[in-house]
């Protein structure tokens, strides 16, 4: 149990040093979101309106109603980057020291994600910290009340990236993640648009977003924040941190996984 | 199992065909056992086996006479490994590189102190403490490689062509302490090389072509069995004698 804990605080602290070596991983984690928040959302402003639906209780401008999606989408890119660096150890061999170490490799994964999401729990409140500044209104008890939510999306995000590492053969590849996955699980879900809105257009997109597990944790952030409980997105959350962890650990289970595989070609 | 590494019948295929068939030996506590083989012989296939990053199709792996399959904990916490390729996280600096490695293995506080003080007063790093892995020559990137592998007291060392790219001073040095941290302090090491020089009359040498071990026996059994007049004839024949 010892040793285990060792093992994560190393890992943690690995982790967190090479985020604060990376300044640019930051400065980008902060400017994505602000581009959204500043030019995306002043140009569609006009063009969106917002009814007034839970856990709204007035008219909100679209800055405000965009503000969980744009945490969500620091969180996914933060998870996409825990494959990224995932791949990149596995290419450069450190990986290697990792997975020799005696501690079991579920929990060797389990570490990696939890650095991952605390990685993005700094990011989102750095941004929230320039949203604010930008005049952007959140209930400030939200922002506490946001915390295990965010954590909770932040693991199911992270572990949606632990999977794709383990699948993702080369760093080249990467190339695709954004294209098939970050793209798609960014756009077909309700961050930018209530799926009411898109229901009345397409309602199969607005269906098929109610399948996206991004969806859920944009409302589950959504609701936190204005200190209330979205449970069915919860329980999606929860559901996809379950459904990704156990396929990572599948996928780096040298008997089993992708990572066999991998080596038997 | 007798020995402080034992394999069994070790089997793995690619795709492509079999990489390792029956391959068995022991490399017992303060040996510093030899894996010789030509480049594709299935030397870093085993050692991926014997580190638990390939899963055996057949056979096992035994380290302190823990099964790397039903007991990895406990086998692989009997282990150190250094790679033919650099493991080392390149932007972290040695020490912490050091702190790492003996953190994933459960050493923490005043342990790991020691360990990491060790590390670097064994190997002649103290001076590069602070620099990050990136600035250190290829020399002392393997120096500390070594230190981390060595950082947890492992009774166990496995080397995969650790001295690639290292200059024959720097080679010498390495082998040397290795040796004598076979003869002082029992550690068993696994040495995959191709190279004879690094090959001395007493060591216990396993032979590799092809996935099969083709001989065995120390260095000065397999020269006189081959009725050569070194370990290079020696291979030749050994080799060409059983038809690999």
């Amino acid at each position: 149990m010892r040793a285990a804990l060792v093992a994560l605080w190393a890992i943690l602290l690995r982790e967190g040093l090479r985020f604060l070596g990376q300044r640019e991983r930051m400065i980008s984690a902060l400017l994505r979101p602000m581009l959204w928040l500043v030019i995306f959302a002043a140009g569609f402003r006009a063009a969106l309106g917002v009814a007034i639906t839970p856990p709204y209780e007035s008219y909100i401008t679209y800055e405000v109603y965009i503000l969980p999606g744009l945490m969500g989408m620091v969180q996914l890119f933060n998870g996409m980057q825990t494959s990224l660096s995932m791949v990149y150890d596995r290419e450069t061999g450190s990986m290697r020291v990792l997975l020799t170490s005696p501690q079991p490799r579920w929990w060797l994964l389990a570490c990696k994600l939890l650095a991952g999401a605390l990685v993005s729990l700094v990011q989102v409140y750095a941004f929230l910290a320039a949203a604010l500044a930008f005049g952007v209104e959140v209930p400030l008890w939200g922002l506490l009340a946001a915390l295990p939510v965010l954590l909770l999306t932040g693991l199911m995000l992270g572990a949606a990236g632990l999977f794709l590492s383990s699948a993702i053969r080369q760093l080249e590849n990467f190339a695709g993640v954004m294209n098939f996955v970050i793209f798609p699980a960014f756009f077909l879900s309700s961050a930018l648009y209530p799926l009411w809105k898109v229901a009345e257009t397409s309602p199969l997109l607005a269906r098929l977003a109610g399948f996206n597990p991004f969806t859920h944790a944009v409302e589950a952030i959504r609701f936190a924040l204005y200190l209330d409980v979205a449970p069915l997105s919860l329980a999606w959350v929860l559901g996809g941190l379950a459904v990704f962890f156990g396929l990572a650990v599948w996928g780096y289970d040298p008997s089993r996984g992708f990572l066999a595989r991998r080596v038997m070609e | 199992m007798s020995g402080a590494l034992t394999v069994t019948g070790l089997g793995y295929a690619y795709r492509s065909g079999f990489a390792l068939e029956e391959v068995a030996f022991t490399a017992g506590a303060g040996a510093f056992t030899v894996l010789l083989g030509p480049n594709g012989a299935g030397k870093s296939t085993l050692v991926n086996l014997v580190t638990r990053l390939y899963s055996p199709g057949a056979g096992g792996v035994f380290i302190g006479g823990h099964s790397l399959a039903d007991e990895p904990g406990k086998a692989l916490a009997r282990l150190g490994v250094v790679f033919q390729q650099s493991t080392l996280d390149l932007d972290l600096s040695t020490e912490r590189n050091l702190r790492y490695g003996a953190a994933l293995h459960g050493l923490w506080g005043r342990e790991a102190d020691r360990s990491v003080e060790d590390g670097l007063a064994r190997f002649g790093l103290e001076a590069a403490r602070k620099q990050p892995a990136r600035s250190l020559s290829g020399g002392n990137r393997r120096k500390l490689e070594l230190a981390r592998a060595l950082a947890h007291k492992p009774a166990v060392l496995v080397c995969d062509e650790a001295t690639v790219g290292l200059d024959t001073p720097s080679r010498r040095a390495l082998l040397a302490h290795l040796r004598r941290l076979c003869r002082d302090e029992g550690l068993a090491v696994l040495w995959t090389t191709h190279l004879m020089d690094e090959v001395e009359e007493a060591d216990p040498v396993v032979l590799l072509k092809s996935g099969r071990v083709r001989a065995a026996g120390s260095a000065g059994e397999l020269i006189r069995r081959a009725g050569a007049d070194g370990l290079e004839s020696a291979f030749q024949a050994l080799l060409a004698e059983e038809g690999a």
